[in-house]
């Protein structure tokens, strides 16, 4: 039997009591509405994109999987992502270190200055890159000059997913750190350690959970970007086609089977981000900064 | 070895002894100028070499302006859907105990995880007059593919888990003790949800509308596919963007994004205000 | 309005948060159910509010049977432990909701409403704070809006769950006596919860003192505190020492000797002495008391508590002297308690 001291104020939590709770008929309708909405905006597309896929069996469906220029964008998305997202996590613990164990003026300012990728449209954050190294920018002539190619070419395709994936481990880890506060660091300090093995051994393993969250939502944003690095790639299939732009393509050309087999392993991509994701909110929620959102 | 007396007044940092401060920030700042700050100082800095003339012919071009009213316009009304749907999905998740609770509300982050360019065609499959939602709807005479409808209906695709994931926390937090005391005063249920429940609930409401709202106004690959892309009708302005630079014409290009750049901030603002007005009053 | 508890019982998931409890409260009383946590006290407060349903029994307003009543038409005045008020309404809405929400036939006009707001408002001396936010005000004024917007509703009975829990020692005191000269003004029969036996002494007509689910004992302050009816009673309320003593011919024996305590009216067998510390005379020669040798001593504000060790140091008890008394350590002291009790040791 459970202690009773403890017992009456759990089962209170278990029982809702009679006045917060709706009528069943009420319930029952409220139910149906959400999970009808969830089913015609959530899971009927992402049947759809499977059904399109296997609508011509699995030999179809491998067959352009294997394609010469479906492997050039899954061998390119894959590099993208493999680029861009250490960088942003390097970024993402740096910051969060500055941020979240100093006190420093601007600071509001510097993490609202992080954020800012979210609120920009990715077609703009294709756009200002192709302004800043574009043949009509001042760097323009320069780049062509020395024959160095950013532009619609694979180096551009870093840099745009680098912008639109810039906030997602920072603004994971800064809340999480800031709420682990500075004494586990001052302790060690205290021991002996340096600024490094501080880091690495006392810091580290615990944001790790935090950390692995963001680099998985990274990850995900990385591989599935679509607006910015369609800007910036100049769309050369086998070369600069990433997995989402080669959808496009495939799709635009008719070939639905193709676009939706691409489609289909973006979308088992995601849904194995989803599964993961969940899988740390439930084993290390609390060691996982509360930011769902983004 | 002295400490030096506190110094009254001005100070960057306040003193601490843990190490890597100039290394974390001066990184952080050098990576965040280079890869963020240059960049969209460039957009401005472009923008505003434009010269006032060239800038409004662009602002007050018919397709411009069609293309923004478009892009606001239908990201509001699927933000508005979104706030209703999203509030019920989310009380439904925190308030209801039911068999694979837990896979439904992961799945409410599909969005966050499926690259939009799969939802575009996806969404353009489902509701094209073929497709399994389409060819229910259109013996209604309602057509959804390559129109704005399908455009909102694209946008509350990718706008859903923003309201969601905001309103939930919030409902989670709810005093139970609010309620009871609701009940006890004689207030039915309607009532307590109603006058009650919903107004405690506004401000993370206004936060999952605004957010919901703003990823809309910029959103690109989902809605292409679906939108049909006419000019005046169904072109978005990200699209148009794109269209422009395709022309080589930067200067559009650059004039349409900064006037949606200082529209979608102006509404975050106003939202803003909102917001930290309420929080004020209530607490 | 009278309320009747009759023979109530309330499960949680099968585990007995109140067994059997039965409870008449006289029109205009001020009760107090007192407990530690987990005594079913806040439980028992709910189901009289109709905010849980009892798995047995019955609870009558007057001669209604209530238990089947909604708890929106039980018309019962609840506050909250911390308080529940609306966060977004002004003070004044937070006390008109009650009215507002009635049926429209039942409502009074707008004019009313605020009316009777501010009237309540002068009543729990607030006036002038209507147009705050529960935000702007401190824990007393939001505890006396939460009491003003229950009584809003003209409730046929006042409940109050730990009514002065989340607030600091000096208002809690300041609160007590304005809660009493309230009730006292007002004439609603009032039940609050709490876990301070101070203030339940201090502020009820009468207490009920429950332990386990069970109600343990009623009484006025002085007959919980001068008569407990049970070592949990003496234990819970005031401060208590225990000793194990034998029952024989009528006599309470520790060891060997009698201590010169009759208890005719007890069976013969082993059990407990309950005494207060400070209720005990000193003796200065033992024939028929409780010696012991001092074990520790301390100095408690203007008395002296010593420890003493009773029968070579198998049992300890607490007992308070006077600060000149020159009992030091190791020094013999006897004494017998002058108010006290036996209780028959509890066959398990």
């Amino acid at each position: 039997m459970a202690d009773p001291e403890l017992y009456p104020a759990d089962a209170y939590h278990e029982h809702a009591s009679l006045a917060v709770t709706e009528r069943p008929l009420a319930r029952a309708g409220l139910m149906f509405v959400a999970f009808a909405f969830l089913a015609i905006f959530l899971l009927l597309p992402l049947v759809v994109v499977f059904e399109q896929a296997f609508s011509r069996g699995i030999g179809a469906f491998l067959e352009a999987i294997n394609e010469h220029d479906t492997i050039a964008a899954i061998k390119l998305t894959l590099l993208v992502a493999v680029i861009s997202v250490p960088l942003n996590l390097v970024f993402g613990v740096a910051a969060a270190w500055a941020i979240a164990k100093f006190e420093f003026k601007g600071k509001a300012f510097l993490t609202t200055l992080i954020d800012l990728p979210f609120s920009v449209s990715p077609v703009i954050s294709g756009l200002v890159y192709v302004l800043l190294f574009g043949a009509s920018s001042l760097l323009g002539p320069w780049l062509k000059m020395h024959g160095i190619v950013i532009l619609f070419a694979v180096p551009g395709i870093v840099l745009a997913t680098v912008f639109v994936t810039f906030p997602f481990v920072a603004r994971e880890l800064i809340p999480l750190m800031q709420e682990q506060g500075t004494g586990d660091e001052e302790a060690a300090l205290s021991l002996g350690a340096n600024g490094w093995q501080t880091f690495w051994h006392v810091t580290l393993p615990n944001i790790k959970w935090g950390l692995l969250y963001g680099v998985l939502l990274c990850n995900a944003r990385a591989m599935g970007e679509f607006g910015a690095v369609s800007v910036v790639s100049g769309h050369i299939r086998g070369m600069t086609n990433t997995m989402p732009l080669h959808v496009e393509i495939l799709y635009n050309e008719y070939n639905a089977v193709g676009a939706f087999a691409v489609a289909s392993v973006l979308a088992g991509l995601a849904l194995v981000t989803l599964v993961l994701k969940t899988l740390l909110e439930l084993r290390y929620g609390a060691e996982i900064a509360a930011t769902r959102g983004h | 070895m002295t400490t030096a007396p506190a110094k009254a007044g001005w100070r960057f940092r306040q003193p601490s002894v843990i190490p890597g401060f100039g290394l974390t920030l001066g990184f952080s700042l050098a990576y965040l100028t280079l890869i963020i700050l240059i960049p969209l100082s460039g957009l401005v800095w472009r923008s505003a070499s434009l010269g006032w003339t060239d800038f409004w012919a662009i602002a007050t071009d018919r397709r411009t302006v069609k293309a923004l009213e478009i892009s606001f316009g239908t990201a509001f009304i699927a933000a508005a859907v979104n706030v209703v749907f999203g509030t019920i999905v989310a009380w439904v998740l925190v308030r209801y105990r039911f068999p694979g609770r837990r896979v439904i509300d992961a799945m409410v982050d599909l969005p966050f995880a499926l690259p939009t360019a799969v939802a575009g065609i996806a969404l353009t499959t489902l509701y094209s007059p073929k497709g399994w939602m389409g060819s229910l709807l259109a013996p209604l005479g309602i057509k959804v593919a390559y129109t704005p409808l399908g455009i909102v209906i694209a946008l509350i695709f990718i706008g859903l888990p923003f309201v969601v994931r905001t309103v939930q926390p919030i409902i989670e937090e709810i005093d139970k003790e609010v309620e009871e005391a609701a009940a006890t005063l004689g207030a039915n249920r309607f009532q307590t949800i109603f006058r009650v429940l919903f107004p405690g609930l506004a401000p993370a409401v206004i936060t999952g509308f605004a957010l919901a709202f703003a990823r809309g106004v910029g959103e690109y690959g989902s809605v292409i596919f679906i939108a049909g892309n006419l000019p005046y009708i169904s072109e978005i302005a990200p699209l148009l963007i794109v269209i422009r630079l395709e022309e080589y014409d930067y200067a559009a290009a650059t004039a349409i994004a900064t006037i949606m750049l200082a529209l979608s901030f102006l509404m975050l603002l106003i939202i803003n205000l909102i917001q930290s007005r309420t929080r004020k009053r209530y607490g | 309005m009278e309320v009747r508890v009759s023979n109530v019982r309330k499960e949680f998931d099968r585990f007995p948060a109140l067994r059997d409890v039965s409870l008449d409260i006289k029109s205009g009383e001020l009760i107090a159910l007192l407990g530690p946590s987990g005594s079913g006290k806040t439980t028992l407060l709910r189901l009289i509010a109709g905010l849980e349903r009892p798995t047995r029994g019955t609870i009558f307003f007057g001669d209604e049977d209530a238990s089947n009543r909604t708890i929106q038409e039980r018309n019962v005045g609840f506050v909250f432990q911390h308080y529940a008020l609306f966060r977004h309404m002004t003070v004044a809405d937070n006390i008109g909701f009650g009215l507002k929400v009635r049926p429209s036939a039942k409502r009074p006009t707008r004019a009313e409403i605020r009316r009777r707001a501010s009237e309540l408002l002068d009543l729990v001396q607030l006036s002038g704070l209507e147009k705050r936010y529960p935000a702007q005000l401190s824990g007393g004024q939001r505890q006396r809006v939460a009491l003003a917007r229950a009584m809003a509703i003209e409730p046929r009975v006042l409940l109050l769950d730990e009514p002065f829990g989340a607030l600091d020692a000096q208002v809690r005191r300041e609160l007590r006596r304005w809660l009493r000269e309230i009730h006292d003004a007002t004439g609603h029969t009032t039940i609050f919860v709490t876990h301070d036996q101070e203030e339940a002494l201090e502020l009820a007509d009468r207490v009920v003192v429950m332990s386990q689910g069970r109600i343990e004992q009623i009484g006025t302050a002085d007959e919980v505190y001068d008569t407990p009816n049970s070592p949990f009673v003496y234990g819970f309320i005031g401060e208590s020492s225990s000793l194990p003593v034998k029952v024989e011919d009528g006599q309470v024996w520790i060891a060997d000797r009698p201590i010169g305590l009759a208890a005719p009216e007890l069976t013969d067998g082993e059990a407990t002495l309950y005494f207060r510390p400070h209720d005990i005379e000193l003796l200065d020669e033992c024939n028929g008391c409780i010696a012991g040798t001092v074990a520790a001593s301390r100095r408690v504000a203007g008395t002296r508590r010593v420890e003493l060790e009773i029968g070579g140091g198998r049992e300890r008890v607490e007992i308070e002297l006077p600060v000149g008394h020159p009992a030091a350590q190791k020094s013999r002291v006897a004494f017998r308690p002058k108010r006290w009790k036996v209780f028959p040791k509890v066959v398990e």
